[in-house]
């Protein structure tokens, strides 16, 4: 598709050559993930990302579409039937607790891939839509994965349930018929229940589909790289297969390593206790706190303790919850510097490294108590996101300086090669900044 | 214009948050939050040391068996075990005809509808059967407990943080109210029918110490039951109610992780193989 030089699709069997004359899916898929894309030779393991998170997708799709068979979608019975399908199902507590672990590396692979994007300057031209849609994938993972935890209707799926579409019940005039609009009743119940799983099994095939447009959007430029320097010709790249799907062989290895050892050996450590007990709308848990990929989110809702004139800091609060997601979209014309990789912006790749921190303060704070010190420090934390993107970013791009750029991805390797001392120094090409691999 | 856009409204979130930090900071050091007595007494669980403790451990069968008796013999009595079955018993060593044994003569009968008269009557339990709740609903069990529902047990040893060390410590925790505690808290006197245990998240519940005197329950297997050894006796069987599958996982993960290492490492094989010649510059 991106380039000239990207081989071209040739079935030798005859079996193959009738497929493709009717149907070209072979050749779709030849040249979204096979030889048939050229990519460039350059990517360091923070391109893994992508495609751990499809294989994310999948692995929840199918624990999904087996727990569901075993579920029983009523306030009465659905919390003893996730119990029935953890002690008497064949392998069901595998299924549960690979689904409830699963969305939380799902959230892992995508927060790594969106940061990824963030300090590379991945959502700069030509790859806005590329980011606009992951966006719009990561809106769909929230609200899908907020859902999933309400149907084993424990103490916090239902109280989170009642925290989250009370946050609608915060807008004036119609939220509270919103509220009651969504839920189908005054309080979370048998409605909601019935309607929040027929919606976590729907959404996820509508991520799928997003991801597939994504991949297409991805696919008219190419993939963006570590120098954040255009493809040049065919020495910068090489086919999608057999080396990056050689490479990304090896990080699913190492992913589900590291989801095996959390999943068979430590499977309650991201879950809430609370949520082990039936919900009981007559007893409020001490802390309602939502699941861990929501923390910084939560920690943005509950930083706004001053009402503003006539408008009530609760409301300030969503809506600074859902600015903090949005502004997200606004990226590609936030920040005009035209260099794309933070290896070569060094004013931006400290505050980059500022924003990281200032977020896993963000996640600490909204997993903590609502008491102090912690809001306070989730205010300060939360005033440096906002200013981060909407304030900070434009300034950057108008007075860095930035580092000079490699020529072109094969001279960044050659370069690094050279420096590893495998190679001899071409005279002149010495001069370059190192690429760290950090980000 | 998007940019200016962006910049008020983020100099509006940005400045108001510091405006809330300040009001927030100013009454803080003004007024600094109260303590409060659970802040102070409240306890995090001790420290004891069960068999399936670390990421290899397993059950000890003889230990969930004698958990088993204390339960039978005082816990059920109020709390019910309701996603546990009769059959289950097996998984801890009983065989099939103890297990119908166990279920016949359970002292509380399970409801069932007279085969003859089609009204509502009671049978023994079956094997097949869960354990049937010491109390017919809610309200007789609130009635019969000073207004207090006994929890279903079957996932407390999930439902609390260390749940195990959790309910031992509860079990072992119950003590009179410290007199420091009444001289910094006078109004925090523990309740008419209420118990004091600084292991319990607002320092007063209403069940009454269920383990009182060494021997209140005679061991088949000699081990002396002291209420110590008792209370570790029960968390363990109540940790296997909550995570009856924990020793099927921790075998399947071992051979997860096993085959998945041999699998990444010939990836990583293949990877660098493929990428011999890309490595070095063209």
């Amino acid at each position: 598709m991106s380039f000239p030089w990207a081989e071209h699709y040739t079935p030798k069997h005859p079996v193959m050559q009738w497929i493709d004359e009717k149907l070209p899916l072979p050749r779709l898929v030849y040249n979204s993930i096979g030889a048939g894309y050229p990519v460039p030779r350059n990517l360091n393991y923070f391109w893994n990302f992508g495609v751990l998170a499809g294989l994310a997708l999948v692995i929840q799709i199918v624990t999904g579409v087996i727990m569901a068979m075993h579920y029983g979608a009523n306030t009465l019975v659905a919390f003893g039937t996730v119990e029935q399908t953890m002690r008497d199902v064949n392998a069901g507590w595998l299924m549960r607790y690979a689904h409830a672990n699963g969305a939380s590396f799902f959230f892992i692979v995508v927060y790594l891939h969106i940061f990824r994007g963030l300090f590379y300057g991945s959502y700069k031209a030509p790859r806005e839509m590329v980011w606009l849609l992951g966006l719009v994938i990561f809106l769909l993972m929230m609200a899908t994965a907020f859902m999933g935890y309400v149907l084993p209707w424990g103490q916090m799926s239902y109280w989170g349930a009642k925290v989250i579409t009370g946050l609608f019940g915060a807008i004036p005039v119609v939220g509270e018929p919103i509220q009651t609009w969504l839920l189908g009743g005054f309080a979370p119940g048998n409605a909601s229940l019935n309607r929040f799983f027929s919606l976590h099994f729907l959404l996820p095939f509508v991520i799928a589909g997003v991801v597939i447009l994504h991949i297409w959007a991805l696919h008219i430029p190419g993939s963006s790289n570590p120098t954040g320097v255009d493809v040049k010709g065919p020495q910068d790249t090489v086919p999608f297969h057999p080396y990056y799907t050689a490479k990304d062989g090896f990080g699913a290895g190492v992913f589900l390593i590291l989801f095996a050892i959390l999943l068979f050996f430590a499977p309650n450590y991201l879950g809430h206790p609370d949520n082990y007990i039936e919900a009981n709308p007559l007893s409020t848990p001490a802390h309602i706190v939502p699941e861990w990929y929501f923390w910084p989110f939560y920690a943005i809702l509950r930083a706004f303790t001053v009402d503003f004139f006539f408008v009530p800091a609760k409301l300030l609060g969503v809506l600074a919850m859902f600015a903090s997601i949005l502004l997200l979209f606004f990226l590609p014309w936030l920040d005009t510097s035209p260099v794309r990789s933070g290896n070569y912006r060094p004013t931006f790749r400290k505050f980059f490294w500022i924003l990281i921190i200032d977020v896993l303060i963000l996640g600490y704070c909204g997993g903590a108590p609502a008491e102090e010190p912690y809001v306070m420090i989730s205010q300060v934390a939360a005033a440096y996101y906002f200013a981060h993107f909407l304030i900070i970013l434009p300034l950057i791009a108008r007075f860095e300086k930035p580092l000079p750029l490699p020529a072109s991805i094969t001279e960044s390797v050659l370069n690094r090669t050279n420096i590893k001392g495998e190679q001899d120094a071409l005279p002149g090409m010495g001069a370059d900044p190192q690429p760290s691999n950090a980000g | 214009m998007v940019r200016i856009g962006a910049f008020l409204v983020g100099l509006f979130f940005a400045g108001w948050l510091l405006v809330s930090f300040l009001v927030g900071a100013v009454a803080f050091v003004s007024e600094p939050p109260a303590k409060t007595v659970e802040h102070e007494f409240h306890r995090d669980p001790k420290h004891v040391s069960f068999s399936f403790d670390g990421p290899l451990g397993t059950f000890d069968k003889a230990q969930l068996q004698r958990g088993f008796q204390v339960y039978k013999e005082v816990c059920s009595a109020c709390h019910s075990l309701k996603f546990v079955a009769f059959r289950d018993l097996q998984a801890i060593g009983y065989n099939e005809a103890e297990v119908k044994a166990i279920a016949k003569q359970w002292a509380i009968k399970t409801p069932d509808v007279d085969p003859k008269t089609g009204e509502m009557s009671t049978r023994d339990p079956v094997p097949a059967d869960f354990f049937p709740k010491p109390f017919a609903n809610n309200v007789a069990a609130a009635a019969a407990n000073n207004n207090a529902i006994p929890p279903d047990l079957s996932l407390m040893a999930k439902a609390r943080h260390h749940g195990s060390a959790y309910v031992y410590s509860l079990l072992t925790g119950f003590q009179n109210q410290p007199a420091e505690l009444l001289k910094e808290f006078p109004d925090a006197k523990t309740p008419q029918g209420l118990h004091y245990n600084p292991y319990f998240p607002n320092l007063n519940l209403a069940m009454a110490p269920p383990l009182t005197a060494d021997g209140q329950v005679t061991y088949g297997d000699g081990t002396k039951a002291t209420v110590d050894q008792m209370a570790q006796d029960v968390a363990a069987f109540l940790t296997w109610t909550a995570e009856p599958k924990l020793e099927n996982r921790r075998r399947a993960g071992l051979a997860t992780i096993f085959f998945l290492l041999i699998a990444t490492g010939l990836a990583y094989m293949a990877y660098q193989n493929i990428w011999a010649d890309k490595k070095r510059a063209i």
